[in-house]
């Protein structure tokens, strides 16, 4: 790991990078205390433990031209695109001031005005869509990219490898991002997959692929920084294997009894937070003090859409048959 | 006026709608090089080009998802199905994304996209290769289906497609492919959702789509000569249904008999037939009756895989029964 690579990075960015890790870290553990108070139902697949991947990536494409689209576990890009926590609470809540006004709930989180395209519940299902927003970004000469993120159970799906050839049959400017946190819902990788390393597919489509880091935010942002300005340069697709951990079970009706609690400790203790934490208390770019009060504030932030999400009306019966058509 | 092909209608309809909007593109399993497996699109990539004229991998998964993301990224699409019974690995992008885009993103999002290519029967086929598969997609509510049988229908209905904001499937036939009439010259539109009375009569309506249309056209002629008038009503959109045209139909005759090629189950067919029993009943003379396939995969053996389909004497004598003169 780059001990010293905070150096390189002025203040505000790196306190950016741990505002919104932060933030979903917050919002995630409200989630789960609504979840136990049965505020929010259905699939709730928390993100604790994985917000570097979400945050670092997004941190290096530019929204105003580039997409960004998800599997279910979608509450830390919503929050890491700039989606509004009180919104994206609402729609846990299935609340008409919801994202999606209480009809598509935690696995369909969307903000189009942020490139932000779902939020799909279908392992593996959201990588031909991504592959065709880049396509239309091609088709169209924006130099757009599209960022697409899955977890390693998507990886067996023949919806990724047929996006992968298509995408480099045709030149799509497309980043295939595993979220391999190792673990497809109950098993284990290394029970359903002939190799561990993910990104060694890409040759079979001849495309380049990596192996990062996905606990370490800064070493995501500058993967990500390199491979999308190559996708934007080149208009080719790549793939990353991106290795994670995440903290609570599949979902929230999960208790993980297939994984020990040394595994958990284990990856615990590169927690993506303390460890950027640790690397700026190291470079004189945040004091105990300021850390507190950034956690007390984005601790604020979670409990407020919680309070939002509670006062905000229940959608009207009427509305059953809207946005079915256009 | 122009006697041409059901396939040169739609052509017509792929160019004229190609020309008039830069974002329509065209994609499919040899719909480029080779002209198309049944010729629709001949001519297309030479006077597109590869860019907006597009040969694809046999991945219907991976294209077809590819096409919805392009969709939801502001193109329009046409995918190409060679036929329907490969489509069958396509559903998911179909009933899960295409169909549930607006929804789930709480009308966030238009996924303007038209799926098309032949299905039902043909002929030789056997079970996986001649199936009349409507029944799946008709049921899907975010869908439009539309099911021509004419050149004029054909034509009028890609286009208004084409220009829908919706997903809209539209079933063509490989046996009616070559099946000539009369298309004007200039531009025109069938719009979505509206029935065509395809011939006048008082005493049976014959309800209709697809391919079958022309068996009852060929029927009511044959009940003219026993003095019974058919009307025959074309339905030509499926979803959503003209059902004012069927009720207005049915409560002038007194008798109503429904011809689907798909199975009874579940069907078109079984549906407007309940239409007609809950809405009509105090106008009916007889109760309904449904020509359908058999409940049976379809044979290879030309004799009996005739025997399975709707024909001309299942539908008159259907029409005798409804009119007590068998």
């Amino acid at each position: 790991m780059a001990g010293t690579k905070a150096k390189q990075y002025d203040k505000t960015f790196l306190l950016d990078l741990l505002t919104d890790m932060l933030k979903i870290r917050r919002f995630e553990e409200k989630a789960a205390q609504m979840y136990g108070l049965k505020k929010i139902g259905g699939f709730c697949h928390l993100y604790n433990g994985q917000e570097a991947v979400a945050v670092g990536s997004v941190a290096a494409v530019d929204l105003k031209r580039d997409h960004v689209l998800t599997s279910y576990r979608d509450h830390g890009h919503a929050l890491a695109v700039g989606m509004d926590p009180n919104v994206v609470m609402a729609e846990l809540f299935g609340k008409l001031t919801g994202c999606s006004r209480g009809k598509g709930g935690s696995m369909h989180l969307f903000d189009v005005e942020r490139n932000f395209l779902g939020g799909n519940g279908i392992v593996g299902a959201q990588i031909p869509i991504a592959t065709g927003v880049a396509f239309a970004s091609k088709y169209r000469g924006t130099g757009g990219v599209a960022l697409c993120f899955f977890g390693d159970g998507a990886i067996h799906q023949g919806a990724f490898h047929e996006s992968l050839n298509l995408a480099a049959v045709w030149g799509l400017p497309v980043i295939y991002l595993v979220e391999n946190n190792h673990f497809g819902m109950g098993t284990a990788v290394k029970r359903v997959s002939s190799v561990e390393d993910f990104s060694v597919k890409a040759a079979g489509y001849d495309i380049p692929g990596r192996a990062v880091n996905g606990m370490d935010v800064l070493t995501v942002y500058e993967e990500l920084s390199e491979v999308v300005e190559q996708a934007r340069t080149d208009s080719r697709p790549c793939l990353l294997d991106v290795k994670t951990y995440r903290y609570k079970g599949h979902s929230m009706s999960d208790p993980a009894k297939y994984r020990t609690r040394q595994e958990l400790e284990k990856y615990k203790e590169q927690d993506p937070i303390l460890l950027l934490k640790a690397r700026m208390l190291e470079n004189g770019h945040l004091t105990e003090q300021e850390f507190k009060k950034l956690d007390d504030e984005m601790k604020h932030v979670a409990q407020a859409a919680v309070e939002f999400a509670e006062q905000s009306a229940e959608p009207p019966l009427e509305s059953i048959y809207e946005d079915v058509y256009t | 006026m122009a006697d041409i092909a059901i396939r040169d209608a739609l052509r017509q309809a792929l160019e004229e709608e190609m020309n008039r909007d830069e974002r329509v593109f065209i994609m499919g399993e040899e719909v480029g090089e080779y002209n198309g497996a049944y010729k629709v699109t001949r001519g297309l990539l030479d006077t597109f080009g590869p860019r907006r004229v597009l040969d694809t991998p046999i991945a219907e998964l991976g294209f077809t998802g590819l096409g919805v993301g392009a969709a939801i990224a502001g193109l329009r699409p046409v995918v190409e199905w060679m036929t329907f019974n490969f489509a069958l690995l396509a559903l998911d992008q179909v009933i899960n994304n295409a169909a549930k885009m607006r929804h789930m993103s709480g009308g966030q999002l238009s996924c303007p996209i038209v799926f098309r290519g032949p299905n039902g029967p043909a002929e030789f086929l056997s079970s996986q290769h001649s199936q009349a598969l409507q029944s799946l997609l008709v049921h899907v509510p975010g869908l439009k289906v539309v099911a021509p049988a004419t050149p004029y229908d054909a034509k009028g209905l890609l286009k208004s497609a084409i220009r829908d904001d919706n997903p809209v499937v539209m079933l063509e036939s490989e046996m009616a492919y070559a099946w000539t009439g009369d298309v004007p010259e200039g531009e025109y539109l069938v719009p979505i959702g509206k029935a065509d009375v395809k011939r006048e009569g008082k005493d049976v309506t014959l309800i209709v789509h697809s391919k079958p249309l022309r068996l009852a056209l060929e029927a009511a002629e044959q009940l003219a000569a026993m003095d019974i008038d058919a009307e025959v009503v074309d339905l030509r959109s499926l979803r959503p249904l003209d059902e004012e045209t069927i009720y207005r139909s049915v409560r002038k005759t007194n008798r109503a008999v429904v011809i689907d090629e798909a199975w009874p189950m579940a069907s078109v067919g079984s549906h407007v037939a309940w239409l007609i029993s809950h809405n009509c009943f105090d106008e009916l003379d007889a109760q309904v009756e449904l020509v359908c396939s058999e409940d049976v995969p379809m044979p290879y053996n030309h004799t009996l895989e005739l025997a399975v389909q709707p024909s001309v004497e299942k539908v008159i004598r259907a029409v005798r029964k409804v009119c007590y003169t068998e």
